[in-house]
């Protein structure tokens, strides 16, 4: 029944209409804004779930594609499609959305109605850029789900939230032009905004260099890769808890996303020259910015430099391939490090934004995200508790959470490519574990450390419910991979014969 | 040589007939209106712009047509130009209105002199010889030169009217200058002729002709504001009553662009070679100094001024192109623009009220407590100028920076982007003292405003975004122009 449906198109628009809509009840009832928007958050879930259950797993092809001339003077189109790389990342963007909405349930007060309004929005835009096989479409959504974002982390953040969210819009957007001109370069080769018709276009290896460096910009910011990673401690620590958990577990996940639909398969040769570069500023990223993440003082800080040590492990998968297929391993193995970067990115999605919840949760409390506030939470919230060692176990990669899963991949993977390679990037095992069991040793364990902590009362309904999905989900993907590594299968072999064959 | 008197064509210049017409009555009836039947002027200028504009529509021929001796011409381009003017005209008009009752300067002489600096543009627009573009530039900026000191017991404003006055003398000054070298070279005002003759004499007198085209490319720049010939903008729109200043930041420039093309392009194209290089320099200079004196700016209109100043470094980059598709895309960039600026002195009129005027940046401090529809409207304003999609801001510069990697200047496609990163910072600044910043006491009251004003205002600013979203169409009128 769903084939002849414009699901992408329905996935894309329900959420920026429905936060219209619900911009539109205001705030004189705010809790008629909550649950318009909580209805538009779980019928956008539910639109998305046939995108998996009718996923097609043997073929490379796009599905459920949507094609339309838009902008006939540049041949720009309306075109919508998915494929097994990005599916995974629609459900992630609509599911986290929903525990998002829920989130902010009680906690949001002021403006509640735009507060939801821009999640929503940003929720079809996030959507769009995954579902965007046209440039323009693409560089359209991948700009536009910054404004809702600027105003979220503006008028709902912290203390320094206007300095944070300025840097943040100004680094991405710095990073995203130049993409546009490489990308309006590659229409003057082509003829037309199709992404496909750019994968196939043949470039010398100094045009290959150049739109790969423009690319590497947009999206080593987005991600963020080391050096360029300093706006996210940043947003993350003054964003509100929503803002923080999506940033977290999809808008970084746009810059993963970014390099698997272009530069691996637009410029794959520059790929292969460059790679020593990304595997440097990933590894350093999982080692230097492991030991950043040790001596931070603020919990929010310390996740978001577990983020960005977890996303190096992204961008090594991505670009060890090369090593892995030159040391004879062939694409069986080069396929093992894009699955686990791939796993890797989801289950980020799942963990981090769990994380960055339970100090919301904390937060909603105690209005304090310092470490040494607080100690011995266990002993007035023993159920929070579980839920938050839980977390920091998969996040420090416990084998049977999701955690493990990429994280183990991608190291098997690097094995192949180099053995210090692979000593590196499992040092994080080490390092993971020291930084997130270090701070819930101090906040959960030990003594009941102050007066507030001992006033602290246990999650309550709402905030067990989201806890507990999330939960699931971990538990889910770490124990059964497979439904997952299944669906992108075929899209990334394709992908890894496309790079293999060189575009000079 | 005898002159036949041929009876000329008069259909193309039906509009400016029926406009010219119009305004004379206006003029009339308004002598015998009481104060406070005032709003029946404003009706009737606002019919007449909408009468003209569907005569120009009624009168649009397929092909171009010329008239008055091949001094008028009625094409594609001055179709779409003149409906864009008068459109852009009846917004400010509209917008105008309160801001007049409450500073006390209601007067019908406000839109009659509107009215006729509209008739100036509308000749500039169909203007195919230099005389008659500079009458038509001439009764431009005379109308503007009064509506600025129109504000009689305001000191900025005599200012401003007289530092445009002076600064615009000399620029029309520089522009004759040009204008009579060329036609001492090439023995005629006619650019038809002009540009037949002017490869051949090209060979002969070189440097009178360099000469003569850098006094027009001057004068052309100091019209339209590009760096090093912009000093007079940001202190004209800093000192002019505001609904003045939304009226010179917004109509004028798609008459600028007008006569960039007539001069430059259908005039003087087999120089273009030349007037590229000069065009190049003023496009990075005025995208350097707008975007990043605009960051240093308190006053939002001179902030916005420092915008233009940048924009008009944009609209260069389409024409400098010297493609079909660089000066459609410049086009389109005007038009965008002028509606975009439309939005944001519009949105500032509106807070004006009696005693109080609204023009720093600080003075927008909370306004989405106070007014969030206000706020939005505003926003979008600023992000379409900022290029941030879905606003048709980006797809107006995505279309020129396309014309110029054409052309294989990438590196000015950077350079391009770059500046509108910096660009970027002092927009979203706005939209941070709206949205970030607690409101100033005198600031909470909430706005009292007629519903037209709040009606247009609104789909002024959504169509930004429509036409982010849509911009087909009205591309497509562009490309026509220019094929």
């Amino acid at each position: 029944m769903y084939a002849d449906w414009p699901l992408l198109s329905l996935a894309i628009w329900t959420p920026i209409l429905g936060g219209i809509l619900v911009l539109f009840a205001g705030d004189r009832e705010p809790s008629g804004a909550r649950k318009i928007a909580l209805v538009v958050s779980i019928v956008t879930f539910l639109l998305t779930l046939p995108l998996y259950t009718q996923f097609n797993t043997e073929t490379h092809l796009m599905q459920f594609v949507e094609r339309q001339p838009w902008i006939a003077a540049f041949n720009i189109e309306y075109y919508l499609g998915i494929d097994g790389i990005s599916m995974p990342l629609i459900l992630l963007t609509s599911f986290t959305t929903v525990i998002v909405i829920i989130s902010a349930w009680e906690v949001i007060q002021y403006r509640a109605s735009q507060y939801m309004a821009a999640f929503l929005i940003m929720e079809g835009f996030m959507i769009g850029t995954f579902a965007a096989l046209d440039a323009v479409l693409f560089y359209i959504f991948f700009e536009a789900m910054l404004i809702p974002m600027f105003l979220v982390i503006g008028v709902w953040g912290g203390a320094n939230r206007i300095y944070a969210t300025l840097k943040f819009f100004l680094y991405t957007f710095i990073g995203s032009v130049l993409m546009l001109v490489a990308l309006i370069y590659m229409y003057t080769l082509s003829g037309s905004f199709a992404i496909f018709d750019f994968h196939h276009l043949r470039l010398s290896l100094t045009e290959q260099v150049l739109i790969f460096l423009a690319f590497l910009v947009a999206f080593a910011v987005k991600v963020p890769m080391w050096p360029v990673h300093t706006w996210l401690p940043d947003a993350h620590v003054e964003a509100p808890t929503g803002g923080s958990v999506i940033l977290a577990a999809i808008m970084l996940k746009i810059g993963g996303y970014g390099f698997l639909r272009f530069s691996l398969p637009i410029t794959p040769d520059a790929s292969a020259e460059l790679d020593w570069l990304i595997i440097t500023m990933s590894l350093t990223a999982v080692v230097y910015i492991g030991f950043v993440a040790l001596v931070q003082r603020d919990m929010k800080k310390l996740i978001a430099y577990s983020s960005i040590a977890h996303m190096g492990f992204v961008t090594l998968g991505f670009f060890i391939v090369f090593r892995i297929v030159n040391s004879g391993y062939g694409e069986q193995g080069a396929a093992l490090a894009l699955e686990g970067g791939m796993v890797q990115m989801v289950s980020h999605g799942f963990i981090s934004g769990a994380l960055f919840l339970c100090v919301g949760v904390m937060y909603d409390r105690m209005h304090s995200r310092q470490i040494a506030d607080y100690g011995g939470v266990a002993n007035t919230m023993p159920v929070f508790a579980a839920f938050m060692v839980f977390f920091a176990m998969s996040n420090a990669g416990l084998p049977g959470t999701s955690g493990f899963v990429g994280e183990f991949m991608v190291i098997l993977a690097s094995f192949k490519a180099s053995f210090w390679i692979a000593f590196l990037a499992a040092l994080t095992l080490i390092l993971g574990a020291a930084y997130t069991l270090w701070m819930v040793k101090r906040v959960i364990y030990g003594e009941v450390a102050n007066d507030n902590v001992a006033a602290l009362t246990d999650i309550n309904k709402r905030e067990f419910l989201f806890l507990a999905i999330l939960a699931l989900a971990v538990l889910a993907l770490g124990l059964w991979p497979d439904p997952l590594v299944e669906v992108m299968h075929p899209t990334i072999d394709n992908l890894l014969n496309h790079i293999a064959n060189p575009k000079i | 040589m005898t002159a036949e008197f041929v009876q000329p064509d008069l259909i193309p210049a039906l509009p400016e007939m029926v406009m010219l017409a119009m305004t004379c009555l206006v003029l009339l009836v308004d002598l015998f209106l009481p104060q406070e039947k005032r709003g029946f002027t404003l009706l009737l200028s606002v019919a007449t712009l909408a009468l003209v504009i569907a005569a120009v529509i009624a009168v649009a021929p397929v092909d171009a047509v010329s008239s008055f001796g091949g001094t008028f011409v009625l094409d594609q381009l001055a179709v779409v130009l003149k409906i864009a003017t008068c459109a852009v005209t009846i917004l400010v008009f509209v917008y105008s209105r309160d801001y007049l009752v409450d500073n006390d300067i209601y007067k019908g002489e406000y839109y009659v002199l509107g009215l006729f600096a509209t008739l100036g543009m509308m000749v500039m627009i169909s203007a195919h010889s230099f005389l008659l573009v500079y009458l038509g530039l001439e009764l431009l900026s005379l109308s503007l030169y009064a509506m600025i000191a129109f504000k009689r017991n305001s000191l900025s404003a005599s200012e401003s009217a007289m530092k445009y006055f002076v600064l615009g003398a000399m620029a029309s000054g520089l522009l004759l200058y040009g204008i009579s070298i060329f036609y001492g070279i090439t023995g005629s005002l006619d650019l038809n002729q002009v540009a037949a003759t002017i490869s051949s004499e090209f060979a002969q007198h070189p440097v009178a002709l360099g000469f003569a085209l850098t006094f027009i490319v001057v004068g052309l720049s100091f019209k339209l504001g590009a760096v090093p010939f912009h000093m007079w903008l940001p202190d004209i729109y800093q000192g002019s009553p505001t609904s003045v200043t939304l009226f010179i930041g917004t109509a004028p420039k798609i008459a600028g662009f007008a006569m960039a093309i007539r001069l430059l392009v259908d005039g003087l194209g087999d120089l273009q070679v030349d007037w590229s290089q000069m065009l190049l320099a003023l496009a990075i200079a005025s995208m350097a100094i707008g975007n990043v004196i605009a960051i240093a700016q308190t006053n939002f209109k001179r902030m916005l001024a420092y915008s233009t100043i940048s924009h008009v470094g944009f609209i260069l980059l389409g024409i400098l192109s010297a493609t079909a598709n660089g000066y459609a895309s410049a086009m389109f960039y005007t038009i965008t623009y002028a509606i975009t600026a439309s939005v944001a002195f519009g949105v500032l009129l509106v807070l004006n009220r009696k005693g109080f005027e609204a023009e720093n940046i600080s003075d927008l401090s909370g306004l989405n407590d106070s007014n969030p529809w206000y706020a939005a409207l505003l926003a979008i304003a600023m992000f379409s100028m900022a290029g941030v999609p879905p606003t048709v801001g980006f797809y107006a510069k995505l279309s020129v920076l396309q014309a110029v990697v054409q052309i294989d200047m990438i590196w000015l496609a950077v350079v391009a982007v770059l500046f509108s990163v910096i660009g970027l910072f002092y927009y979203l600044r706005v939209i941070k003292v709206m949205y970030f910043d607690q409101p100033l006491p005198e600031q909470t009251t909430t706005i009292k405003e007629a519903l037209d004003v709040k009606l247009l205002l609104s789909a002024n600013s959504l169509s930004l975004i429509l036409l982010g979203m849509f911009p087909s169409t009205l591309m497509a009128y562009c490309i026509l122009s220019f094929s």
